[in-house]
């Protein structure tokens, strides 16, 4: 993934589309239609606004975001302390197993720090494993063992 | 941990067939049916069962905070007293600048923090000023914190079936 040097410009509408789909499309036959009419827009045009914000990079993704622990598989938080002369190569390994769902580069001895999400619990164990056989570095497990708040809003 | 809530081959041909997203056309559910093999109204019922048990979280967008502009995104990380860390965690969740808060295990001496708050802003003093509320509210019992701020997004692509 890329990070732009300056930030993607929003329109107003594109803005409006953002906020108001972070919480949910609805699942019937025509959902762009109905939330198009919701926002004031053409069926067409919020198809073609979405896969615009999706080509620019404005959004990661749309549609479902699946509950890895809900079907029965495991997630979990991990960090590592790299050197930094090591990083680019480990940040190589550990991405490519596509276990890590997530992965970021923080301000910090722990500097990497990503997200495994498993097809079963067991996985995440032999995953950690594997990523410090493959890189020659601990890895920190951080389980959850307790979610107080999900509901991650971005107002634009 | 959550009780996993049973899915069966169907559920997983459609999860692998909306994993990198729901198609932009407009029947996107029927297009989902014909990658799968069954009608339209089987994925909608399907889908449908999937939110309810939580299976699916939401549908919707994923905003990529950093090129939005919000590059001040901190997870803010505190030791506090086991005895009061259910209590502040609830307490620290019902922000509302807060996207997610978390228990998770210290792994001493390296690591002290038991309790997780992101914060997101449009630039590191924005989130800095979020951490300090939380600072407040944690009060006596919080022995210290430190904010990460993410420098790089090395990878993000959510959940993948492997198989």
């Amino acid at each position: 993934m890329t990070n732009p040097a300056r930030s993607i410009d929003l329109d107003a509408t594109d803005r409006q589309i953002i906020n108001a789909l972070q919480g949910g499309l609805p699942i019937c036959e025509h959902p762009y239609a109905v939330a198009a009419t919701e926002l004031g827009l053409q069926e067409d045009e919020l198809i073609e606004r979405l896969q615009a914000l999706l080509e620019s990079g404005a959004l990661s993704r749309f549609g479902p975001m699946y509950h890895a622990e809900r079907l029965g598989g495991g997630l979990t938080l991990a960090a590592m302390q790299l050197p930094d002369d090591d990083f680019e190569r480990v940040n190589a390994i550990v991405n490519s197993f596509p276990e890590v769902a997530h992965n970021y580069a923080r301000d910090h001895d722990f500097n990497m720090w990503f997200v495994l999400a498993t097809e079963t619990p067991e996985r995440i164990g032999e995953t950690l494993a594997e990523i410090e056989a493959a890189t020659g570095h601990k890895v920190y497990d951080m389980p959850k063992s307790q979610e107080f708040y999900i509901g991650l809003r971005l107002e634009l | 941990m959550s009780s996993p809530a049973p899915i069966d081959d169907i559920d997983r041909a459609i999860i692998r067939a909306t994993q990198d997203g729901l198609p932009l056309v407009r029947a996107p559910y029927a297009a989902v049916g014909e990658v799968v093999g069954i009608s339209a109204d089987e994925v909608v019922t399907r889908m449908t069962r999937m939110l309810e048990s939580g299976v699916i979280r939401r549908i919707g967008a994923v905003p990529n905070h950093y090129a939005l502009g919000f590059r001040g995104n901190g997870m803010t990380v505190w030791d506090v007293d086991d005895a009061h860390a259910l209590d502040l965690g609830r307490l620290v969740g019902e922000l509302d600048f807060v996207s997610h808060a978390y228990l998770r295990p210290r792994h001493l001496p390296g690591w002290p923090y038991n309790l997780f708050a992101m914060a997101h802003g449009r630039d590191r003093a924005e989130v800095e000023a979020k951490a300090d509320t939380i600072r407040t509210l944690l009060g006596p019992h919080c022995r210290g914190g430190e904010i990460l701020f993410s420098t790089r997004i090395l990878k993000k692509t959510g959940l993948r079936l492997v198989a």
